[in-house]
């Protein structure tokens, strides 16, 4: 409990180190569902139509 | 793009031909003919300086008419207008060149077209930027600034805006034929303005503060030199990749 | 790795399965790293007595400020690369830095300003090193706008690369003229010598943290620059030969 107080720093500590976890998660979520359009056009032959939602074929 | 065959000048080419000579006749050549092209469209200059003074004009109506509130902002405000002046007459720099195909054919000139490039961007500063730095002495007593601080206030924006035209040319050049390409501009050359504006605004501070504006005034003169020997590189690079 | 080995990596089609080895090696470096560094400098590194903890957001908040000015410079590095040789590869990793690069900036900006509350009083001061990391968080964006504006994927990489060294010659320029700036109106300045005097303990977590930032800005680098590579040459032969391989491999699993 003193720990997540952080001597009454606790919005600026944990506020700071949450944000940073979040936008990194988000940058890396970004970044894999940007993969996954990715490889599902390269699914669908490379055409121009949204190809059906497909599994992380490339690991 | 075939550069055997003769192909028909447009008429702002026809003009003038391009000249024989080095590299000082083919600037000479791109700016009489840009100042020329300027001419044309007057009303387009004129509406510009409006869109100066007009902003200039708002912020004592946005804060305070107060006088030494005034005389505190003035030099800000003033090189802040400009530089938005400077951005708003960019796009003419080179995009009217570029929707009618003489950019193409400049491109293909045998001169260098760094030459080329540079008297196109000091026919710019004559038609946005010099106007602004005559105009500003005149608004800065709105401002209720004294004689020594529109001093080199002026100063200040005679050496400044050069590299404003400068700096904008390479960003005019990338975004040329570009969606969204006013505010994208705005974007890309706005942060580059940066120490022109504080060194610019910083000299008539220097004043006011008693500190002399020398150190101020050497400092954009330093950057007007550097600007002068990299900017129009990096504009005619900019201009090749759009080209491209 | 021998010289010929290097040359034929700078190929697309070569370094992607080599990226792709790579990645989870530096990724869990930065995981590692990550854990070991905050492990310090939440729990191990004593509270400051002049700050309290609230000096703890500069375990994250320097490396983030370090990242996001070498990611820019490394950036420039392969821009400048990339407009000489007019190699693929290296404006790919040009492309693939900035997102990285801004992303740092933000969070060097948002941490800075977080820990400047509790220490200045205020969220935001113009100090020369908010103002200048501001500015070149701009810079980053202005390039990923430039990068989303052009379809020529070829005429992006070097309109970009052109703008990235141009921001790179202003970046020491932008940040001398900040503080110039910040010296003459000495009301708003603050002095950073408010930051504690750094115990060991600290600073190796700091610098261990900064290695973990280091090793995820690769490994996503990484990533995206093999993303990149596939939504970029899928036309060419070796991205559907590597999709045939693995459809093969879906079905027999």
């Amino acid at each position: 409990m003193e720990f997540l107080a952080m001597g009454g720093y606790g919005y600026y500590v944990w506020g700071s180190y949450g944000m940073t976890a979040l936008v990194l998660a988000l940058e890396l979520v970004s970044l894999r569902a940007r993969r996954g359009r990715a490889v599902a056009h390269l699914r669908a032959g490379g055409l121009d139509h949204p190809a059906a939602p497909l599994a992380e074929v490339l690991r | 793009m075939n550069t055997a065959a003769p192909v028909p000048a447009p008429a702002s080419l026809a003009d003038s031909a391009l000249p024989a000579g080095g590299i000082f006749a083919a600037l000479r050549w791109s700016l009489v003919r840009d100042l020329k092209v300027a001419m044309r469209s007057r009303s387009e200059l004129g509406v510009q300086l409006l869109f100066y003074i007009i902003v200039v004009s708002l912020f004592p109506l946005a804060s305070n008419p107060e006088r030494t509130l005034l005389a505190a902002i003035g030099p800000g405000v003033l090189w802040v207008a400009a530089l938005l002046a400077s951005l708003l007459s960019l796009p003419r720099l080179f995009a009217g060149d570029y929707g009618d195909g003489t950019l193409e054919q400049i491109a293909l000139s045998p001169h260098p077209l760094e030459a080329l490039v540079s008297g196109k961007i000091l026919a710019h500063w004559l038609t946005a930027g010099l106007p602004v730095t005559l105009l500003a002495p005149l608004l800065g007593i709105q401002y209720a600034m004294d004689g020594e601080s529109l001093a080199v206030l002026a100063a200040a924006l005679l050496i400044g805006t050069p590299i404003l035209s400068l700096l904008g040319g390479i960003g005019a050049a990338l975004t040329l034929g570009l969606r969204g390409g006013g505010s994208l501009l705005a974007l890309l050359i706005l942060p580059l303005y940066v120490p022109v504006l504080i060194f610019g605004a910083g000299a008539v501070e220097a004043v006011r503060a008693g500190l002399g504006a020398t150190a101020n005034l050497s400092l954009l003169g330093a950057g007007l030199l550097v600007a002068m020997v990299g900017a129009p590189f990096a504009a005619a690079a900019a201009v090749r990749i759009a080209l491209d | 790795m021998a010289a010929s080995n290097k040359y034929k990596l700078s190929s697309p089609a070569a370094f992607y399965p080599v990226a792709g080895r790579m990645i989870p090696w530096f990724g869990a470096s930065a995981a590692v790293l990550a854990a070991i560094g905050l492990w310090i400098g939440l729990w191990l590194a004593p509270t400051d007595f002049a700050q309290g903890d609230a000096y703890r957001i500069i375990f994250i908040h320097v490396p983030a400020a370090w990242m996001s000015m070498f990611i820019y410079l490394v950036m420039a590095f392969w821009s400048a690369l990339g407009l000489g040789f007019n190699t693929r590869l290296s404006a790919m990793m040009a492309q693939s830095l900035a997102p990285t690069g801004a992303l740092m900036t933000l969070i060097a900006l948002f941490t800075g300003s977080l820990w400047g509350r509790p220490t200045w009083g205020t969220y935001w001061a113009w100090d020369a090193r908010m103002t200048s990391e501001l500015i070149l968080l701009f810079l980053y964006l202005g390039i990923i706008a430039l990068r989303n504006a052009i379809d020529d994927p070829r005429r992006a990489d070097r309109a970009c690369a052109v703008l990235s060294l141009v921001g790179a010659i202003n970046v020491p320029i932008i940040y001398f003229s900040v503080r110039w700036w910040n010296t003459l109106h000495q009301g708003s300045s603050v002095s950073l010598s408010a930051a504690p005097r750094m115990a060991a303990v600290m600073l190796a977590g700091m610098l261990i943290l900064a290695f973990a930032a280091w090793f995820y800005t690769i490994a996503v680098a990484l990533c995206r620059v093999r993303v990149i590579m596939l939504e970029r040459e899928s036309g060419s032969g070796w991205v559907s030969e590597l999709f045939a391989l693995n459809i093969v491999h879906l079905k027999k699993a």
